[in-house]
């Protein structure tokens, strides 16, 4: 970091916080907003000057608010102002604010300025930009660039989300627990949705690793707020797994690595520990989820030291586990994969031909079952499997790992008796 | 006279900056950890994972009270440590200013002098 660097990266990790106090005193994400803008701008002209205030996020919201109600009187000669009591106590001191930020409302703030963000009624496309934009603060023209859309069109979906969320009445209501535990299910999902939207785009996208980062950055904010929660454990110990192998998966042409096939010497250690440690400190609540058991599982993978030390017998049962937690036919295609490792082909086969319908539109289940008939030498079954799989491929990664498939496979067996005798 | 240089910083803050940054960071740390290694100076160092990692056994009267996290709520976490050993306070005040240098901003070091020592091993 250079000379003022630190400031950056000081004001980055104060957003959420100062930015969740100030929507909660405004009750209007846009002037909400302004007001950190405001804030911002005024801390990169005097903290280089005075130093660093003792407590910055403390700083941000009192001198947000002072300038957000500044131009609030300045409209108010259009339009009328607030009630007064919907501005709260605008009166007391940096201090005595820094006081009552260390108190438990803190923690509904940040969770009312997530959950605003994942509105049932808006697309997950649209609660990713939003959280993008509001919480972590990515700037217009790269959220543009990272959803290929013009600037104008983001937004617009943008102005029209906040509509919505406007239109919704967010409630300011500090929840009771059963409110406080469906919101923070909610924000789980959307902070995967957005891990996800990241990881999926692989290396050619230089914003998609920022996706992943920011996924993870707010997820250990909310473990830091609810610290007992198993399940937010869960999530941020499968996110870190899975970006711990981000540099292994995708080599140098642009092509997918699969897991076994990894150079493990590039996962990424100090992601991989702090993943396990969650999931074991996780696992000591005994009450199982879909995060924790997709953590576990995944740190099944990152404690071996090569593929073949594996152990799929643990992988197998996490997946029975996941099954009953969230009976889907991708979860059971998961599980054929380890049930293919330890009982062989034949069984994973046998557990998978029952899906054939629900699948037949998804790649990975024609690949799975191509490689099983391969190791079960029916090459023309396998070949078959392969094709399907070749024209679902989303990306051309994934069509080049299908194509290699189908090349080892060798020449297909001639179609007739007498084109074999040629 | 051994001295623990005790790392303290929001570590919201430190999870803020990016890979670059932070690699960058960890490479000026290490100069000033040269100039103390070559001179037979410097101990074990310890950058440790982020406190949502932690767990907190709080002892009582009957069976201990295991806690997820740092049991108290503070503006700064600890985030590592330096064992160093100086002839003088100077010296460690000096060491740790060194460090400030290279890892400018919020935060603060504190110098604690060491009463037991102990150099055991252990393979990470």
């Amino acid at each position: 970091m250079t000379d003022n660097a630190w400031i950056a990266a000081a004001l980055q990790s104060a957003r959420p916080r100062a930015l969740s106090a100030l929507l909660r005193y405004f009750r209007n994400l846009d002037l909400a907003e302004e007001a950190f803008q405001e804030a911002c701008l005024r801390a990169v002209r005097t903290w280089p000057l005075k130093g660093p205030p003792r407590d910055p996020t403390a700083w941000l919201i009192f001198v947000g608010r002072n300038s957000g109600v500044d131009s609030l009187r300045k409209r108010s000669r259009n339009v009328p102002l607030p009630p007064e009591e919907q501005l709260s106590d605008t009166e007391d001191t940096e201090t005595s604010l820094a006081e009552r930020l260390d108190g438990a409302h803190y923690r509904d703030d940040i969770l009312r300025l997530l959950f605003t963000c994942c509105h049932p009624d808006l697309p997950a496309n649209a609660q990713i930009a939003l959280a993008l934009r509001i919480v972590a603060g990515v700037p217009l023209k790269q959220l543009a660039r990272a959803f290929l859309v013009s600037e104008a069109a983001m937004e617009q979906r943008l102005t029209r989300a906040k509509r919505v969320i406007a239109d919704g009445n967010v409630a300011f209501d500090p929840p009771d627990r059963q409110t406080r535990l469906e919101r923070l299910g909610n924000v789980a999902v959307m902070l995967y949705l957005l891990f996800n939207e990241g990881y999926s785009r692989g290396h050619s996208d230089p914003g998609a690793a920022q996706m992943c980062d920011e996924a993870i950055r707010l997820c250990r904010l909310l473990l830091r707020l609810f610290p007992s929660e198993p399940e937010i454990m869960g999530l941020c110990a499968l996110m870190l797994l899975q970006h711990a192998r981000n540099r292994a998966r995708i080599d140098n042409s642009g092509q997918l690595v699969l897991l076994e096939d990894q150079d493990r010497e590039l996962w990424d250690a100090g992601m991989i520990a702090e993943g396990r440690a969650l999931v074991e400190k996780a696992l000591r609540h005994r009450e199982p989820g879909i995060y924790q058991v997709q953590a576990a599982i995944s740190a099944q993978h990152a404690r071996a030291s090569s593929a073949a030390e594996t152990d799929w017998w643990s992988i197998d049962r996490l997946y029975q586990t996941l099954e009953t937690l969230q009976p889907s036919p991708v979860v059971t295609l998961n599980r054929a994969v380890a049930v293919g490792k330890t009982r062989g082909p034949a069984a994973a086969l046998t557990l998978i031909e029952p899906l054939s319908d629900r699948l037949y539109t998804y790649f990975y289940f024609h690949g799975v079952r191509g490689g099983l008939l391969t190791q079960l030498g029916r090459i023309d079954e396998a070949r078959e499997a392969f094709c399907r799989a070749m024209a679902l491929a989303g990306t051309p990664a994934e069509a080049a790992h299908i194509r290699s498939h189908i090349d080892r496979l060798g020449k297909p067996t001639p179609p007739s008796p007498l084109l074999a005798l040629k | 006279m051994r001295y623990a240089i005790l790392c303290y910083n929001d570590e919201n803050a430190v999870s803020a900056w990016t890979k670059e940054e932070d690699d960058a960071c960890m490479a000026r740390l290490e100069k000033v950890q040269d100039t103390m290694r070559v001179q037979n100076k410097l101990g074990p160092v310890a950058r440790l994972l982020p406190t949502t990692s932690a767990t907190t056994l709080r002892k009582g009267s009957g069976e201990p009270l295991i806690i997820d996290g740092p049991f108290a709520e503070t503006k700064e976490q600890f985030l590592g440590f330096y064992i160093v050993d100086c002839d003088s306070l100077e010296e460690a005040i000096q060491f740790a200013k060194d460090l400030a240098v290279a890892n400018p901003g919020l935060g603060s070091y504190e110098i604690r002098p060491v009463g037991y020592y102990n150099t055991n091993e252990v393979d990470g």
